[in-house]
């Protein structure tokens, strides 16, 4: 090949009739080959952004249809839940468990039983005054929700709680942010 | 090295350009998505919505820089 049309440039930079033969049987083309990778990676991190655009509006549209707030529902008479006792049930829907605690005479709590870390069921510890998460040791404040120790960050989402001739109902359900 | 050489190497300068904001924008992206996560989590819905649309330029401003660099190869 004449020096003056040579596209390929070789690692030492000489020209490609001084090389040895076994880069002349293979020659790579080392700009074609870094600028082909590069392009190539330029793309994957464009399909990469896609994906996160994409998240992005999936949430968006997830907290369109779940802004809506949820039916009042009946847990428990004040008879069924004996004080230092926690009752479970599902509020708002069938796939989230909840616990109703039951403090005093009439003092009553309510929290989503998914532990905010990686969802495991937190169980009631009413007498150290906690919620107890035992995959990853996380633990809860019983009276307001908020993670005291272990990995969680974000407290626990709070059911509001109506009680009406004896009857405690769960109308709404409160996330909050660390 | 000759002039289309040259010319390769100028493109690959403008390729690594183009990466290294593709790659800003992506970080971006990213950091927004966690952030939205978490509020999301946290009960805050308020900021969902402009954090789809500010991904959604960033996407767009990426698919831009993509088509400039197909461009580049014709």
């Amino acid at each position: 090949m004449d020096d003056d049309v040579q596209v390929t440039t070789f690692p030492d930079g000489r020209p490609e009739r001084v090389q040895p033969k076994w880069r002349q049987d293979f020659p790579v083309d080392l700009e074609a080959d870094e600028y082909g990778a590069r392009r190539d990676f330029t793309k994957l991190m464009v399909i990469t952004s896609l994906a996160f655009a994409c998240g992005q509006l999936w949430i968006a549209l997830l907290s369109t249809f779940r802004g809506r707030s949820p039916k009042e529902q009946r847990i428990a008479a004040i008879d069924e839940v004996q004080i230092g006792e926690a009752v479970r049930f599902h509020f708002p829907t069938e796939r989230d468990p909840c616990l109703l605690i039951r403090q005093s005479e009439d003092e009553f709590l309510a929290y989503s039983s998914l532990c905010t870390h990686l969802m495991c069921p937190v169980r009631p510890d009413v007498e150290h005054g906690r919620l107890h998460c035992p995959c990853h040791e996380g633990y809860f404040d019983l009276g307001t929700g908020r993670p005291t120790a272990g990995p969680p960050r974000r407290p626990l989402p709070r059911i509001h709680l109506r009680i009406d001739r004896g009857v405690v109902y769960a109308t709404d359900i409160e996330e909050r942010a660390s | 090295m000759t002039n289309v050489s040259k010319t390769r190497g100028q493109r690959l300068s403008v390729v690594y350009a183009i990466l290294i904001l593709v790659l800003i924008l992506v970080v971006m992206q990213l950091w927004l998505l966690t952030a939205t996560m978490n509020a999301f989590l946290g009960g805050n819905h308020t900021i969902v919505w402009p954090a789809a649309a500010a991904s959604t330029i960033c996407l767009g401003l990426n698919v831009g820089l993509l088509r400039f660099l197909n461009r580049l190869d014709r």
